[in-house]
Formats: structure tokens, C-alpha cells, sequence
């Protein structure tokens, strides 16, 4: 079956090294990978395209580069599946990354995120005489970020680390995920405070790119809801993740709907640096008449509110007993 | 055509001009609308973190509300699609879990039996009104226009939750509807990026980027206007875009609509129905550009 590929290509060895995009076609069988493909490339039509992969199997997260806009391990794309009618497949190294060349992209970003979150366990003293004992849920829960493959997917998707290389990441922060919710870890309280400063689990916007590209159902992003979910039942407040989130709570406890200034107050907190700034975009929100303001100065509650408080009441009373 | 309308929070607080135009495009279409006054807050994503089961018990409560009117559930917006279409599914998944949550709801009369299927305004729209449909109502087609759209991520992702394996065009709806309308839809690689909001109170610099970032990129490729089926975007994108120029440091001056205010411009409803002087950016050069235009 013949395949048409457009390949974002990269030497740095160039004499003005510049992106640029080049087609191929391939002749291969029909169930053929976009890797297949690309190793078609290499092997018969041009052989100084750059391509980084070993197992061929999904497991060895080599060969992340984005298909089609989306990253995607490419052992594990059919290319029949990438092609719409007329269209040729765009290939592209992953992103948020260097290209070092062509779909090869440098690592180092991802690995040294990996090591910020110091991803190995601070054993709990003292030791046991004998092993230590871990139930079996926990470790069910465990196994889901522990079935990373490290192939970066998630870190080239993700939107945050498009504006701001400090921030730790998807995939370093579902590895986090997994030591501070293991029973043999003694820092995880200093783990938890760490993940909730600045770069951490709070700059993540819950753009779901996590989620939809990991392609070992990871979902980094429900990792990181977890943590936030530590962090705050551990007692880590002192952020504006936490004020946001407890005002969100306590507002629609008490009447069912959002009241949103109030709710920008409450997140920012006694920080009148912070406030200020808040100032402008208020006064235009008045004057556009986009305040709820301009129905009466007082938030209004939703009908029957009472019974919005009471599930509150009910949810954590089964929590607590 | 009648539905159990979720109207979420946003469109009854900061961005009043949604349920205006919401309004009137429903009224005039012939989509009724039994407004479900006292459902509450989905938790939009944020109540999760301090208590899952918190947010899905507000969320079965109002699946449960809606189930009381016989009405299938609509809402206006990207981020309650997007809760509602996860909590629905891990409830649908555990049905002993929706067994403890319903108990809960049984004070208040409350049960919900696990078959709600609530969509967003723009799938409705699409799937049960039609396109066709649209069309023939089209009194102004927008031609002419360059229309970029924005989609939100809780509508856009994860796909697997959110049906698009049963619909898989519900990753262009927004395109079909913009040409339905007769204009131009501008392709970019915003379009379904996060506009920041989630994190204006903890990384305003951030968030103000993103949102200048897709702004930017939107006018750069010719857009007249954005069009968003999210209210939050709608606020990022829209109030904040004077601050976020400052951020990127590019002057920005994109009116951004919400999708009911596209469709209403294109089936000619007065512009003060559609509130679209309830911007911070000014629709004027929009609203000359298409009263300019020939009715069809």
C-alpha cells in the first residue's frame, strides 16, 4: 500500500541549518507503521533522515514524534490509520523539546525533570527486621504511574511547558505521584510541599494533552489531581492552588454557584501586590456591564441551595465515619 | 425539541450575554429550553481535588435533576461538558458507587438511574437540529468574515470520554458551523490549546501568555473574530486580552463571540439580544462588517 509522509527535517550540520519539510512516499505493506514507514525511508529512499527507536513494541518509548499534530509512539501508529483521503501524514519531532536532528529530539529536558522530583524511594526508619508490607490496592494504585515508558509524549503536548520551561511536567509529576503515595516513603510530606510550590502541580492547566497522548493510559493529569488532593489533606495551604480551591468549595457549599469575584479574592489572598493587579480587568468587567453587579450587588444563590449544602454534609459525614 | 438546560454558572454571572444570545438563537430555532434553576456548580475540575466524591455527587444530583424533567440535558459550556462527561462515566462504570451516591440524593426525592447523556449546546446543535437545518434559517450569511475558532479543552479531551469515538466530528463542529453560518473558518494551532484560565489566580503570567499566544496567532492569520463554545475561555481570551497583550507584548484587539452569538449574527437577531456590547473587546468592527453584508 503506498503511503505519502511529510517530514519535518532538521541538520544542524547544514551550512544554514533551517526546518524544513520534505515528501516521501513509501510502498509498504498495509498494516505498516508510520515507524515502518520512516525505516523505508532510511533504508531505501533516503538514508540521512534521523530516526531514534529500538523495540518496535511500545515498550521502549524510543520513537515518541508528533503524527499528525499529536504525539504518538510511531511503532504503534498504523500509518492506514493517519491517512485521510488526499492527505499526506505530517511527521515532526515531539515538541517542548530541542531537535537535535530531524525526529530526533534531546531528552535532557524530560530526564532532568525526572530527577528534580528525585524519583527513588526515601526508605521509612527504622528498617523492618523483615520485608517491608505494602497492600496489594496500593500498589494496584501505584502500577498505573508505574507503567511510564519515558517516551516523552506527554512533556511534547503539554501546554504549560510551552509557556514556561520551569514548570516540572506531566511525566516527572505522575513519577512523583508514585513515591508520594507509597507507604515505604518517608519524605512525602516534603514531597508534597515541593510539588505544591512554584512549577509544580498548580501550574498545570488541565488541558487533558496528558491524558489523550500517554499511550500507557498513565494520565498524568489525574496524577496530578491526586497530589493536589495530598497536598491540600496533608495540610500544605500556604499557595494560591489551595485558596482557589477551598474558596471554590466553600462558595458553592453555601449557595450552589459560583460567585466569581469573590472567588478571585479569595484565591489571591491578603497579597495586595497580587490584588492590584486584579484591579483593571475588574473595572472593565464593570464597565462592560459583565459583573453580576449590574443585577444587584449581592451574589445570588441558587433555589434550594439548603440541599446543596446538605449533600456536602452527607459526602463527608460517610468519609468521616 | 426541548432539553433540560444546564445554564452552569458563568453564563448566570460574569458572561450574562451567553444566556442572552443562548436565548434568543434558542427562541428562534424552536429549541425549548426548561431552564434547571437549581442545579448547582459541577465543581468544574477543582472541587475534584479536594473531594472526588464530592464532585461526583453534585454532578449525580444534577444528572438526577435533569432525569426528573424527562428532557434530555443540555449545557453551554466546554468545562461542564467535559466534568460532567467524566463523572458520568466513572458513575456509569461502578454502579454500587452510584448505589452510595443515590442514597444520598434519596432526602431530597433524588435518584439518577445512570442513562443521562448530557452535551453541549454545540453538539446539540449539530446532531439533533442539523446543519441543514441551520442553513436554511441563515437570514445573513457571514461571508466574507474569517472566523478563528477556540474549542476549550474539557470539550476537546480526553476523546475517549468524551463520545468522539461515536462522533468523531466533534473535533470540527465548530468549523461546520462557522461555514454553516457562512463564513470563513481560520485554521491555527491554538485552536485547541488551554486559554489559561485554569490558572489566572496561580500563574497569572502563564495564563496571560497562553491567552495573548493564541490571540496573537488567531489575528495573525487573518481572523476577524474568535468564536468559543467555553464561557472561562470566553473571560481569558476576551477580559483579559488587554493584559495579555501587555504580557506577550503584542498589540491584541480580536473580538472573541460566543457560539451563540455567531449563529445569532448569521440568523440576523438583533444585535442587543445577543448582548454583544457586554464586551470588554469591542464587536463594533465586527457588527459593521456584517450589517454590511447582504441578506440572503
Amino acid at each position: 500500500m503506498r503511503f505519502t509522509l511529510n517530514v519535518r527535517r532538521y541538520d544542524p550540520e547544514a551550512e544554514s541549518p533551517a526546518p524544513y519539510w520534505r515528501e516521501y512516499t513509501v510502498d509498504v505493506p498495509e498494516n505498516a507503521t508510520v515507524l515502518d514507514c520512516l525505516i523505508y525511508v532510511r533504508e531505501y529512499v533516503d538514508g540521512t533522515l534521523a530516526v531514534r527507536c529500538s523495540c518496535r513494541s511500545a515498550i521502549c518509548g524510543s520513537c515518541m514524534m508528533r503524527v499528525n499534530g499529536q504525539a504518538r509512539l510511531a511503532c504503534a501508529t498504523k500509518a492506514k490509520d493517519m491517512q485521510e483521503a488526499g492527505e499526506a501524514i505530517t511527521v515532526e519531532p515531539g515538541g517542548n523539546m530541542p531537535v537535535l536532528k530531524d525526529l530526533i529530539v534531546d531528552m535532557d529536558v524530560f530526564w532532568n525533570k525526572i530527577r528534580q522530583v528525585k524519583p527513588w524511594l526515601e526508605p521509612v526508619q527504622p528498617a523492618p527486621e523483615r520485608e517491608y508490607l505494602v497492600p496489594n490496592e496500593t500498589i494496584l494504585d501505584l502500577t498505573v504511574a508505574m507503567n511510564c515508558v519515558m517516551c516523552g509524549a506527554c512533556v511534547s503536548d503539554c501546554t504549560s511547558l510551552e509557556v514556561d520551561k520551569n514548570f516540572i511536567g506531566p511525566a516527572a509529576l505522575a513519577k512523583a505521584y508514585r513515591f508520594v503515595d507509597d507507604p515505604r516513603d518517608e519524605a512525602r510530606q516534603e514531597r508534597l510541599e515541593e510539588l505544591s510550590d512554584y512549577g509544580g502541580v498548580y501550574d498545570c492547566t488541565h488541558c487533558f494533552f496528558c491524558v489523550e497522548v500517554c499511550p500507557k493510559d498513565v494520565a498524568p493529569l489525574e496524577r496530578i489531581v491526586e497530589i493536589r488532593e495530598r497536598a491540600q489533606s496533608a495540610g500544605v495551604e500556604n499557595n494560591a492552588g489551595t485558596r482557589h480551591a477551598k474558596a471554590f468549595e466553600g462558595i458553592i457549599r453555601d449557595s450552589g454557584i459560583l460567585d466569581e469575584p469573590m472567588l478571585l479574592l479569595k484565591s489571591i489572598g491578603m497579597n495586595p501586590v497580587e490584588q492590584m493587579k486584579n484591579v483593571p480587568g475588574g473595572v472593565r468587567l464593570l464597565r462592560a456591564g459583565k459583573l453580576p453587579l449590574a443585577s444587584g450587588p449581592f451574589h445570588h444563590k441558587i433555589p434550594g441551595h439548603g440541599n446543596v449544602k446538605r449533600l456536602f454534609e452527607k459526602v463527608e459525614a460517610t468519609q468521616e465515619a | 425539541m426541548k432539553y433540560a438546560f444546564f445554564p452552569g454558572c458563568v453564563s448566570r454571572g460574569a458572561c450574562p450575554e451567553l444566556m442572552q444570545s443562548l436565548t434568543a438563537v434558542a427562541e428562534h430555532i424552536g429549541m425549548e429550553l426548561e431552564l434547571m434553576e437549581t442545579a448547582s456548580c459541577t465543581g468544574a475540575g477543582v472541587i475534584s481535588e479536594r473531594n472526588q466524591k464530592l464532585a461526583d455527587a453534585l454532578n449525580a444530583r444534577n444528572f438526577a435533576l435533569a432525569e426528573q424533567t424527562g428532557l434530555p440535558l443540555m449545557n453551554i459550556c466546554s468545562t461542564c461538558q467535559g466534568v460532567m462527561s467524566g463523572v458520568n462515566e466513572r458513575l456509569k462504570a461502578r454502579p454500587e458507587y452510584l448505589a452510595e451516591i443515590n442514597e444520598m440524593l434519596a432526602e431530597e426525592g433524588l435518584s439518577y438511574s445512570g442513562k443521562a447523556e448530557p452535551r453541549n449546546f454545540m453538539w446539540v446543535l449539530v446532531e439533533d437540529f442539523g446543519l441543514e437545518n441551520l442553513r436554511k434559517l441563515v437570514k445573513r450569511p457571514l461571508s466574507e468574515l474569517n472566523v478563528a475558532p477556540f474549542y476549550g479543552c474539557y470539550i476537546s479531551r480526553p476523546t475517549d470520554v468524551l463520545g468522539y469515538h461515536d462522533f468523531p466530528q466533534r473535533g470540527v463542529y465548530l468549523e461546520m458551523i462557522i461555514e454553516a453560518c457562512g463564513a470563513t473558518p481560520v485554521d491555527y494551532s491554538g485552536k485547541k490549546k488551554c486559554c489559561g484560565f485554569p490558572i489566572i489566580t496561580m500563574n497569572r503570567e502563564n495564563s496571560l501568555t497562553m491567552a495573548g499566544n493564541h490571540v496573537g496567532e488567531a489575528t495573525e492569520k487573518g481572523a476577524d473574530f474568535m468564536v468559543t463554545p467555553c464561557p472561562l475561555c470566553h473571560l481569558n481570551l476576551d477580559a483579559q486580552q488587554p493584559d495579555a497583550a501587555r504580557v506577550v507584548k503584542t498589540p491584541l484587539n480580536l473580538p472573541i463571540l460566543h457560539l451563540s452569538q455567531l449563529i445569532g449574527m448569521a440568523l440576523g437577531i438583533d444585535d442587543k439580544d445577543l448582548g454583544l456590547n457586554r464586551h470588554v473587546v469591542s464587536t463594533n468592527p465586527v457588527r459593521e462588517r456584517v450589517h454590511a453584508l447582504p441578506l440572503a
